[in-house]
């Protein structure tokens, strides 16, 4: 008879706590709706068509600032290693947020007659994340890294 | 629309690879901002698509989205072969399109 007692407040207790973190879950949508690092992952798979599961480190390298003053605009410069022959090129490079409103940032689409596999250009940085890399080579591997940024005054609206 | 502006090298020996900079004047509108009188939200209008293309041939492109800041930048190098001429594409969400053009004599 105890026994059952305490099975009836186990369940209990476990409504209860499964109701506050689904609570939880939709203020963290309804509220700033922020991309977060499984948010960005997600999209990541979309984007590579579940090939960023195979991702390896190494080759890409992202650049930026280790503290960003002004998030309005961060600069941020991408460096694939590659010889950039007709058989073997960097093919798209993108840039994916896990702090900010939406994890896209933006993609770059090279072609061996772009010699490097180099873009620099400036990007908007709502708070202190990681941003990562990803390039997409000719041959299908994938290549990431993760690059932490410190902003100090976030630049997405408000 | 917008103003664009690009430093591209003039003159390059064949096989250098030249880096291109690009500027464009846009808000780059992410439709997250408020109406700080109203607090509407201010609807989204970016830049989408960036393209570049060398006699014809497109050799780099990029993809916009709303992360991007205002008056958007970007550099990237090609491997200049011959002469010719670059064209440089920049489309807008609602259409509208930015073409700015340069020649490069290769030696």
């Amino acid at each position: 008879m105890t026994k059952m007692k305490v099975e009836v407040l186990d369940r209990r207790q476990f409504v209860i706590a499964a109701g506050a973190s689904a609570t939880a879950l939709i203020a963290g949508f309804t509220g700033a709706a922020n991309a977060t690092p499984e948010k960005a992952m997600e999209y990541m798979t979309k984007l590579t068509n579940g090939g960023v599961a195979k991702a390896m480190d190494g080759k890409i390298k992202v650049d930026l600032p280790e503290i960003a003053e002004n998030g309005n605009t961060v600069p941020v410069k991408v460096s694939v290693e590659s010889d950039m022959s007709a058989d073997d090129y960097v093919k798209t490079v993108h840039l994916i947020s896990e702090g900010n409103p939406a994890p896209e940032m933006a993609s770059f689409h090279f072609t061996p007659a772009s010699g490097r596999a180099n873009a620099a250009a400036r990007m908007r940085l709502a708070k202190t994340q990681n941003v990562v890399g990803i390039a997409e080579m000719s041959d299908g591997k994938i290549y990431m890294s993760k690059t932490q940024v410190k902003v100090t005054i976030g630049g997405c609206g408000g | 629309m917008a103003k664009a502006r690009v430093k591209a090298p003039k003159k390059a020996k064949a096989g250098d690879i030249v880096t291109i900079k690009t500027l464009i004047t846009h808000k780059m509108e992410s439709g997250r901002r408020k109406n700080k009188k109203t607090g509407e939200l201010i609807p989204r209008h970016i830049i989408d698509k960036f393209t570049a293309k060398f006699n014809g041939t497109e050799f780099f492109s990029a993809d916009w989205h709303g992360a991007v800041s205002a008056n958007p930048y970007m550099s990237f190098s090609y491997k200049a072969e011959k002469s010719g001429e670059f064209e440089f594409i920049w489309h807008d969400e609602k259409g509208e399109e930015t073409v700015k053009k340069s020649k490069i004599t290769v030696a």
